[in-house]
């Protein structure tokens, strides 16, 4: 009787890792497809002129995406420069001060602006700042970037000063280190590997927006002239081309989803070493 | 170098958690530059007493004390106190080493002057290498200053954290279990650590263990939370009378494993 519910279990055992074993792969069907499929059909299409020339006129071939792949790099340094300090103020607010109704009311509004669509944040920058400007621009798409960012940075910055132990800052106080001097000087670099991993993805998480950035940033066939005026990205690059009846256009769209994947590929490897820098430093 | 003449005179003192009394009408003389000891079974109240001491009890969230500590001639309860300049002249040691992670163990032992002062160079490493002779930690890692604080071994650590609160030249040190988290060997060094630093310092160490208390200290407070779960001071003397001769029934019962 013990020996046949032993098998009968071990049976049982079986049964459930095939099955889990057969999710995972169905789930990675889709992964890896389409990551070699970019793969494949990006990289052929990939060379040096792609990365480094402007877009070539209708009816003649070649010429890249250069001012995109730059444009791309200009809204992610600006909608840095829009959501970490405001990330980064609120989320020390909410993990040292977090007390009152107030920090109530900031938490549950983080909590919608994580699920607002990025579309909506779109219109309400191009309501916002296109209309007045009377233009659209390269400030106005990375203010609507930031915008999505300023959420994921604030509710990480939170959760990561959370996670340093009291016994930290007790440490700290214990020396008569002012309360403000003990979180900037003490807590924040402990957490900073944590901190640093949430922009990072929140950055790879932007970094393929297209719907907030096609009225806000619109898109240019050339290099971007100035701040106040429309700039190219990859991302609208990639939408413009691959819709095109032109093959040699969609051809370099996949080129540019190939580059697009690759920045946030390398934006996760740094994310990974930040974080393994980090455990070893905690212990 | 400190050179304190101040112990901790307490009166009337009481502090709650919330609605929770954790401690009722202490009164004691915490006398200067001695070891006092405070022992008593979990939950009487001793950590609570000395974390009212550098006014760490109120950190926490809707803790309140009332009742006097007056430490040379001022109540560090009166309104014009600033909380933080009584830390930087009563230093603390807690029960589990907390060395800061990211900093080196050199820039554990300057935290305090770096943080709080506007501090020279040159004067800095003097007061670090100082503080850690007095710890008795200097030999084991003067050739590696550079290295991270919680690299150490757990007693070394600890020892680190006493250079720590050391090195802004406290009058007195609190110290709360500073062995409960140490193997025999480490708890011995820190004991003789203490030892050395009697005389010097006005030391306050809280221990569940009676023979570390009988060992190093020259005075014993004995606390225990009566029948309401509130903790109350129920003998205060001389190690040696404590110990030997307990003026309270309930010291004895102590003392002797009968409970606790």
């Amino acid at each position: 009787m013990i020996v046949r519910s032993y098998g009968w279990r071990k049976a049982k055992s079986l049964v459930m890792i095939a099955l889990v074993v057969a999710c995972v792969g169905v789930a990675l069907v889709p992964l890896v497809s389409i990551l070699a499929y970019v793969t494949v059909r990006g990289a052929t299409a990939l060379n040096f002129a792609f990365l480094t020339q402007l877009p070539k006129p209708v009816g003649e071939t070649g010429g890249g995406m250069a001012n995109a792949i730059v444009g791309t790099l200009i809204l992610l340094g600006l909608a840095c420069c829009v959501s970490l300090p405001i990330g980064i103020f609120s989320g020390v607010h909410l993990a040292e001060y977090g007390k009152g109704w107030f920090s109530k009311l900031v938490r549950f509004i983080t909590d919608v602006l994580t699920g607002v669509p990025s579309i909506t944040v779109g219109i309400f920058v191009y309501t916002v700042i296109v209309l007045p400007m009377r233009s659209f621009s390269a400030i106005a798409g990375g203010i609507a970037l930031g915008i999505i960012m300023v959420p994921t940075v604030t509710k990480t910055t939170e959760e990561m000063l959370r996670m340093v132990p009291r016994s930290l800052r007790e440490g700290a106080w214990a020396l008569g280190v002012p309360r403000w001097r003990t979180i900037v000087s003490v807590v924040i670099p402990t957490a900073a590997g944590g901190i640093v991993t949430g922009i990072l993805l929140a950055v790879a998480r932007v970094a393929g927006e297209t719907a907030p950035l096609l009225f806000t940033a619109l898109g240019n066939r050339f290099w971007h002239s100035g701040l106040g005026q429309p700039i190219a990205a990859l991302p609208l690059q990639v939408f413009a081309y691959a819709i095109s009846p032109y093959d040699d256009w969609q051809a370099q769209a996949w080129a540019g989803a190939f580059v697009l994947t690759a920045m946030i590929l390398i934006v996760s490897i740094v994310v990974r070493i930040v974080a393994r820098g980090r455990h070893i430093t905690t212990r | 170098m400190s050179g304190a003449t101040e112990g901790v005179l307490v009166e009337r003192l009481s502090a709650w958690y919330g609605r929770v009394q954790a401690l009722k009408e202490v009164d004691m003389d915490v006398p200067p530059n001695r070891v006092t000891a405070v022992i008593g079974p979990s939950g009487c109240g001793k950590s609570t007493l000395i974390r009212c001491f550098n006014r760490m009890h109120e950190t926490i969230s809707a803790a309140r004390v009332c009742g006097k500590v007056i430490l040379n001639g001022v109540d560090i309860y009166s309104p014009e106190v600033d909380p933080v300049q009584i830390r930087r002249s009563v230093g603390m040691v807690f029960q589990r080493p907390n060395p800061f992670p990211t900093m080196s163990i050199f820039d554990n032992v300057a935290a305090g002057i770096k943080l709080t002062r506007f501090h020279r160079g040159s004067e800095l490493a003097e007061s670090v290498e100082r503080s850690l002779r007095r710890a008795a930690l200097w030999d084991e890692v003067k050739d590696k200053l550079k290295d991270s604080g919680v690299a150490l071994s757990g007693g070394q650590q600890q020892r680190l954290c006493i250079a720590r609160a050391l090195a802004v030249d406290p009058g007195v040190l609190l110290m709360d279990e500073p062995c409960s988290a140490l193997d025999p060997i480490a708890s011995y060094k820190i004991e003789e650590l203490i030892t050395e630093l009697r005389g010097d310092y006005t030391i306050v160490i809280v221990t569940h263990n009676m023979q570390q208390a009988s060992r190093v200290a020259d005075h014993t407070a004995f606390m225990l939370a009566g029948e309401d779960g509130i903790g109350k001071l129920v003998e205060f003397g001389e190690t040696k009378q404590v110990f030997t001769n307990p003026r309270d029934k309930r010291t004895e019962d102590y003392i002797t494993g009968r409970f606790g």
